[in-house]
């Protein structure tokens, strides 16, 4: 199999800065969002605005880089609007693809902007090629990111029933949960990453020093309490301590990274068409680092499979951004589940 | 208004499993819903025993469902699919799109499942051309966003009244996790615990349920309270719980017909529950908080 065009590097820009330092860095692509709630990573002091949006693109395209624009979260009833002009906009500004959860909005890109490439997103949950089919068909998607839910001989059956492109997270935050099927957050507090764009939002999210420790809640709810020797991590709901049975333990996922790096001469024979760096949400500099690591891994992988080796160097700085330094093979590694 | 009986969403010895079904035969049910939406390795019910019960239940007046799989991982997955898909009696309940492609495909009308994240009119009238006679709107829609939807003609709209949640799904199982088991050999521990495994807070506050794959509410949500609420809706879905099950759909149904003191149904009703009551969803809240209660 040609290995041109496999594995591109698709990195996250929250901000200009970062969208700069993901393109100076090494990345073929990368992928940011508006500052509203028409994408998955709603987050005060995050995003887009109009201007900064041109100027991305401008610096991204003047060096051959694409930018992809989330619009991934699911439009609502007096507001669909809001998802359309956005879809609109992407497509007057020459965004190289625009990804997209909602077969609605699909629906309208197609309709209006035949051009519009369009990549399903992450939170549209297809774990299988009949759902991604039903996308090609319905609307011609280029491209699908697959939940991080799959095991590695799962995805490559994916990849050899469907003519649409595969994208695979690669490193950053773990979503234990099929993305774009999980409630926890708006059970917790009311919004859910399909309404509102976040998951755990800072809004609801209290730190408290207690006698007993660092108490971390989330609209009230305990979610956990680090000891003084204990880093208190962001408290996503899925990454607490709890009790079950008398037990009290990371019951649903520890607060660890996913890290699939040595994975990459796997994911380069089955097909695999881009690698998603995950972290809209951090700064510049990590951005910068990852970028860097996984562009050396990427040219070291592509340039010969055969002898390529994670090396100690890569992983080691991986594992400093990591959270809470942990890292996991998820899903692909077919124990973890 | 019709209530149905929504998937077993727990793993019971066969036993329990068809002695729940037999009892659901005379139970004021309109709707069934039958089929495995949790694990794929849940196997003490095959696909015949499921159309066999099916049958039955049809014997009784029942409309027979056959629900599918939320998160579809492998191609032994896709079989199983494809022969409910293509079963050509019973209607299908859609709940991933690789089924509402099969389905569409074979022209079959299908109800469109609460995991298709159907948040607007535009995705709800394509689901309408697709082949849905009926939706289950996303759990987390609540009375106002519901309100706002354009419901297409020809389709008919049933929402989750009763029961705990089903919040998440995974390709992890936290049952095994839980007993440090991986999941290829759980030992099918989920059949220790007919209502799921309790998960509480650090200060003893119930708040989820695992079970198996999926990921539950800890509370169960109830629309009792709402039931003058529900303009539009055509039928109003009943999760099964292990124990009381005939009892809770005897009260929705006199809840219904409106001649006994709803507020005395409602305090039995919440007797029956195996875990607190909630309604904040449907209110536009926090999934978990009580109206009823002021719970939060």
């Amino acid at each position: 199999m040609s290995h041109e065009g496999l594995l591109q590097l698709i990195c996250p820009a929250g901000s200009l800065p970062a969208l700069k330092a993901a393109v100076d860095h090494g990345a073929d692509g990368v992928y940011l969002g508006l500052k509203d709630n028409t994408n998955a990573r709603n987050f005060s002091g995050l995003n887009f605005d109009e201007a900064a949006l041109a100027e991305g693109i401008r610096y991204a395209h003047a060096r051959g880089r694409q930018v992809l624009m989330a619009l991934n979260t699911y439009p609502q009833p007096g507001q669909v609007e809001r998802w359309q002009r956005a879809v609109d906009r992407a497509a007057e500004l020459g965004v190289d693809a625009v990804i997209l959860a909602d077969a609605g909005l699909m629906a309208y890109a197609v309709k209006t902007h035949p051009a519009l490439r369009l990549h399903l997103s992450v939170q549209g949950s297809a774990t299988n090629y009949e759902a991604i089919e039903f996308y090609r068909e319905r609307f011609g998607i280029r491209r699908a990111v697959l939940p991080r839910v799959l095991s590695l001989a799962q995805v490559e059956n994916v990849v050899r029933n469907t003519s649409v492109e595969i994208e695979l997270f690669g490193f950053g935050g773990l979503c234990v949960m099929v993305e774009g099927r999980c409630l926890l957050s708006s059970y917790a507090c009311g919004d859910s990453p399909n309404t509102f764009g976040a998951c755990s939002p800072g809004h609801a999210v209290r730190w408290q020093q207690t006698p007993q420790g660092m108490e971390t809640r989330l609209n009230g709810v305990l979610i956990d309490r680090h000891a003084d020797h204990e880093k208190a991590g962001y408290p996503t709901l899925c990454k607490g301590r709890f009790e079950v049975q008398g037990e009290t333990y990371y019951a649903l996922e520890e607060p660890t990274s996913l890290n699939t790096l040595e994975l990459l001469p796997e994911m380069l024979e089955m097909g695999i068409a881009a690698i998603k760096i995950e972290g809209r949400q951090r700064s510049p500099a990590y951005v910068a680092q990852v970028t860097r690591v996984w562009r050396a891994a990427i040219d070291a992988v592509k340039h010969a499979p055969a002898q390529f080796k994670a090396l100690p160097a890569w992983m080691a700085e991986l594992n400093k951004l990591s959270e809470g330094s942990m890292h996991t093979l998820g899903a692909y590694y077919r124990p973890w589940k | 208004m019709k209530l149905s009986l929504g998937p077993l969403p727990y793993y019971w010895s066969r036993e329990d499993t068809l002695a729940f079904y037999e009892a659901a035969a005379s139970w004021p049910v309109d709707i069934v819903y039958l089929g495995e939406t949790v694990c794929s390795r849940r196997h003490l019910l095959r696909l015949p025993d499921w159309l066999a019960l099916a049958d039955r239940l049809a014997d009784a007046g029942k409309a027979v469902v056959l629900s599918t799989l939320p998160l579809i991982e492998s191609e032994s997955d896709l079989k199983l699919l494809r022969r409910i898909t293509g079963n050509a009696r019973f209607l299908v309940e859609a709940n991933d799109y690789g089924a509402v492609r099969l389905l569409a495909k074979a022209g079959a009308a299908f109800v469109a499942g609460p995991t298709l994240n159907v948040y607007n009119p535009d995705t709800l009238a394509l689901l309408r051309e697709s082949g849905a006679v009926r939706w289950v709107p996303p759990l987390e829609m609540g009375r106002d966003m519901l309100a706002a939807m354009t419901v297409p003609a020809g389709m008919q709209t049933e929402l989750f009244a009763y029961g705990r949640l089903p919040l998440a799904y995974s390709a992890r199982c936290f049952t095994a996790r839980h007993y440090n088991l991986q999941k290829d050999d759980c030992q099918f521990k989920c059949l220790d615990h007919p209502d799921g495994l309790g998960l509480r807070t650090r200060e003893g506050e119930p708040f989820l349920t695992l079970n198996g794959i999926q990921i539950q509410s800890g509370r169960v949500h109830s629309l009792a309270r709402h039931l003058h609420e529900l303009a539009g809706v055509d039928v109003l879905r009943l999760s099964p719980q292990s124990r009381h099950m005939g009892r809770v759909v005897a009260v929705f149904r006199d809840l219904l017909a409106g001649d006994s003191d709803a507020a005395e149904l409602t305090t039995r009703l919440e007797r029956l529950m195996p875990g607190a009551a909630c309604d904040g969803y449907w209110l536009g809240q926090a999934g978990m908080t009580h109206q009823g209660t002021g719970y939060r």
